[in-house]
């Protein structure tokens, strides 16, 4: 068996695993609200220090 | 005098400005007794980085929000409904806060469970401006869930419209077919490139491996991907009409069939990577086209509006009913700033009535008891009680909305012209493939077969259909990027047909929220102008607002021993001096029966000296109604009387039709006669009154100053701001006909040079690979480019 059999059948998965995840991520709500994410990761986590005060 | 005038003082939490003598607390100034109590909450549980995130963040608390509002939220059968998931100890309820505006709301709500240690998670979907909060029920309700919320100045809407029926979710089918579809194009051209290139004679086994797997990674495409196109043409195959989608599908599944024949009788390589290209672009396309504005609205109904309880009086006894159960005969209990659910009279004191809802006019109106008032305006001050004459769904507005509602239905068979041109398109197809199976039955029998399937697989209308919605698609982002927001592809067209422009006056054409002011009578001082700008920013009365606005609002007087009688004026002491604002009759003490517009009447010391007049300001039609003007015919329909009838001359010239005094159902029946004339109206509206005519109209176009305000249901929504582009709007609608055309005959190129090798019954792959491609890209190309050119000149 030619290794370019073996090859296309590793990059067919590979991208089946990329369509894969595409699907969990829609699935997952990821793309509802395209703003809060954005800002979400900007917040500190201060949570642990203002209940130690 | 300028001593006198104090610098501008913000609120630390909602960045108004505040008064002289602003409320202190750690430094911090604040506007009112309401701010100050949510800073000092989120001061208590370390919260106070709400406040840094974004300046003055905060809700305004001027206007407290009564104790008890959430007692519906008692009621086991209403908070059933709103719940989304029950178990032992949890809840889980999702919440419109009209509120968030900020990332700092969005911080505040996300840590909701710092605040309460009952409330166990909270997030926040910003572009829904929605929470969706689970808590533990057997400590907390769902009653002081709400009221959590709005301690903290985020008051949750909840309205008729959330109880029982469930929103659907965003059907997010068509993204998955999309992400399969190109998961496997992209694959099939790759493997197809092997036999574009030519293998060599050693390597012939490989070819057979790249077809199976062409062959297996068409399959998804074929049975999943293609899935809408069938579903749309089957639908118009069963209503006998033949619809783009069904040449469409002809072409999928000539197109697959043939190349599973040629691939498993080992006679050729198929055009898989053609099928699944189509398919590919055509759901981008489609994809595009549908997509949707989760933060508006277009099907609003009166139930998003109303309330969904109100306190019904029984035995002299405050109950929270479900609106749906209230009855004629009850008495309901309107509190300040409530909604008046249904028809009523009034049996206990005076209605002051704000029905912009309803008119879009924004000084409210004095209502005695006894008078019926109708359902959709908002009570200001004391508390009334009503006696119910009609249900709530048998209320004047209500049954208007309905009657509407039924009519447009039967319009909604609107054909698009591109499946009028796909039918032509499809007849002279057929014709070709007849003509040539006949040619070749007479010279070569064996290639009728190849001959007729090529033409059917070349062509395809798909490049019409891409054509249509690529254009569709990037014409409603470039209009919704201009603020005015389409329903749907659909009324493009419609749009492009309109003759006839129906605008509705108040708060449509003139700015509710906005006065021309001026004043008329004895000379007074700049200093007293700046006095009863002082005590005009004391009242809530809009009036009174745009008073102050109008005069200054950053006086450095202070008022003593104000008073305010709602509907009618306030009073009080500047600088030892009585001054008094307000209606005739408050201020001079007789009813001054034949004025014309709108008056604050003044006096000082007890002496009448003069009266404030407020015109209605108009938005920035002038230019656009020039335009539209030698293009359609106008029509301004008022509810009001025929006062601006001079100024509305003056803008829409002689041609145009003003109509005055007219009723909801006036304006109805005003667009129906319009379109039994034969014309494609469109209507440019508000308020609750003009759903009706929205509706009906061919295109309702709603008006908003906020796109995130509500608006009665309608075709398009246009912000307030944009609307002296709508001339431009229109004329890019019509240009969007144009060059579906203009990239319909472009494909008919690339087809005509397709089917020259399909006819001869020798189309290769290679070629289908090249023609489908650069067909779909250069018509994408063609049809981004004209429309965003085009707007661009246009706007």
């Amino acid at each position: 068996m030619s290794v370019i059999v073996i090859l296309l059948i590793a990059s067919i998965s590979v991208a089946a695993l990329f369509l894969g995840a595409f699907i969990w991520n829609i699935k997952s709500g990821q793309y509802d609200d395209e703003y809060g994410s954005s800002v979400r990761i900007l917040f500190d986590d201060t949570s642990k220090e203002t209940k130690t005060k | 005098m300028e001593a006198q005038i104090a610098e501008r003082v913000q609120c630390y939490h909602c960045g108004e400005d505040c008064n002289i003598n602003p409320i202190q607390l750690d430094d911090k100034p604040f506007c009112c007794e309401g701010c100050k109590m949510v800073y000092s909450l989120l001061n208590k549980s370390g919260l106070c980085e709400y406040y840094d995130l974004n300046q003055n963040p905060g809700i305004n608390q001027k206007i407290a929000v009564r104790q008890g509002k959430f007692a519906f939220l008692q009621d086991e059968k209403i908070v059933q409904q709103l719940i989304s998931f029950k178990d032992e100890t949890q809840s889980h309820v999702t919440l419109y806060l009209p509120q968030i505006h900020c990332s700092s709301c969005l911080w505040l709500l996300d840590n909701l469970p710092k605040l309460n240690a009952d409330v166990i998670s909270s997030k926040v979907n910003f572009v829904r401006k929605e929470v969706e909060i689970i808590f533990n029920h057997t400590k907390f309700s769902l009653e002081d869930v709400a009221i959590l919320l709005t301690s903290i100045g985020y008051e949750p809407y909840i309205s008729l419209n959330d109880l029982g029926k469930k929103k659907p979710r965003v059907s997010r089918k068509m993204i998955f077919q999309l992400g399969v579809a190109g998961f496997c194009f992209a694959n099939v051209m790759l493997m197809s490139f092997p036999e574009y290139l030519g293998l060599e004679k050693s390597e012939e086994y490989l070819q057979y491996f790249f077809r199976y797997i062409n062959l297996v990674l068409a399959l998804p495409v074929f049975f999943y991907s293609a899935q809408p196109f069938y579903v749309s043409a089957w639908g118009s195959l069963k209503q006998k009409f033949l619809n783009i989608d069904a040449p469409i599908v002809l072409a999928i599944f000539v197109t697959f069939f043939r190349s599973l024949y040629e691939v498993l009788t080992s006679t050729g390589s198929g055009y898989f990577d053609s099928m699944t290209g189509i398919v590919f672009f055509m759901l981008i396309g489609r994809v595009l086209q549908d997509r949707t504005y989760q933060r508006l609205s277009f099907d609003r109904d009166y139930t998003s509006y109303f309330p969904i309880a109100v306190s019904v009086l029984k035995e002299s006894k405050e109950i929270p009913t479900a609106l749906p159960d209230v009855k004629v005969g009850d008495t309901l209990l309107i509190h300040n700033e409530e909604l008046i659910p249904a028809d009523g009279i009034i049996t206990r004191s005076h209605g002051y009535i704000d029905y912009s809802f309803v008119t879009g006019e924004s000084i409210p109106v004095t209502k005695e008891m006894g008078e019926i008032i109708y359902a959709g305006g908002k009570q200001k001050g004391a508390n009334i009680e009503l006696l119910v004459i009609k249900e709530v769904a048998q209320s004047y507005l209500t049954k208007l909305w309905n009657n509407g509602d039924s009519q447009k239905k039967e319009q909604l068979e609107k054909k698009s012209f591109v499946h009028a041109l796909s039918r032509y398109f499809t007849v002279i197809l057929f014709s070709i493939a007849l003509i040539t199976a006949i040619y070749w039955a007479f010279v070569d029998p064996t290639k009728i077969w190849s001959a007729v399937t090529a033409i059917l697989i070349v062509a395809c209308p798909c490049a019409l259909l891409l054509s249509n919605t690529f254009t569709n698609g990037n014409v409603l982002r470039i209009l919704s990027r201009n603020g005015f927001y389409l329903r749907n592809a659909e009324t493009i067209e419609e749009i492009a047909k309109v003759d006839n422009v129906v605008f509705d006056k108040t708060g449509t054409l003139t700015n509710a929220h906005k006065h021309d002011i001026e004043y008329i009578g004895e000379k007074i001082s700049k200093e007293t102008e700046q006095q009863i700008a002082a005590l005009a920013s004391q009242s809530n009365h809009p009036l009174s607002r745009s008073l102050a606005d109008f005069l200054g609002k950053n006086t450095a007087y202070s008022v003593a021993d104000f008073s305010e009688e709602t509907g009618k004026g306030t009073s009080g002491l500047v600088k030892n001096r009585h001054i008094a604002i307000g209606s005739a009759e408050f201020i001079t003490g007789s009813k001054n029966e034949h004025e014309q517009g709108t008056r604050v009447y003044v006096s000082i010391d007890k002496h009448f000296t003069g009266y404030f007049t407020f015109k209605n300001h108009y938005r920035q039609v002038e230019s656009c109604i020039d335009q539209l003007k030698n293009k359609v015919a106008l029509s301004v329909i008022s509810g009001d009387n025929a006062s601006e009838k001079g100024a509305l001359g003056r803008i829409f010239g002689t041609n145009s039709k003003l109509l005055f005094n007219q009723k909801p159902d006036d304006k109805l029946a005003y667009i129906q006669s319009l379109q039994k004339k034969g014309n494609t109206v469109m209507m440019l509206g508000d308020g609750l009154n003009d759903a009706a005519a929205l509706m009906q109209s061919n295109v309702g176009v709603a008006i908003t100053d906020d796109s995130n305000n509500f608006t009665p249901a309608s075709d398009a929504i246009l912000e307030a701001g944009k609307l002296n582009k709508l001339a431009g709007f229109i004329r890019i609608c019509k240009l969007n006909k144009r060059i579906v055309i203009a990239s319909f005959i472009l494909s008919i190129i690339y087809n005509i040079i397709g089917l020259s090798f399909a006819v001869q019954g020798n189309l290769s792959p290679l070629i289908a690979a090249i023609l489908m491609p650069s067909s779909s890209l250069s018509i994408i190309l063609l049809t981004f480019g004209a429309s965003n050119l085009l707007s661009k000149h246009e706007l």
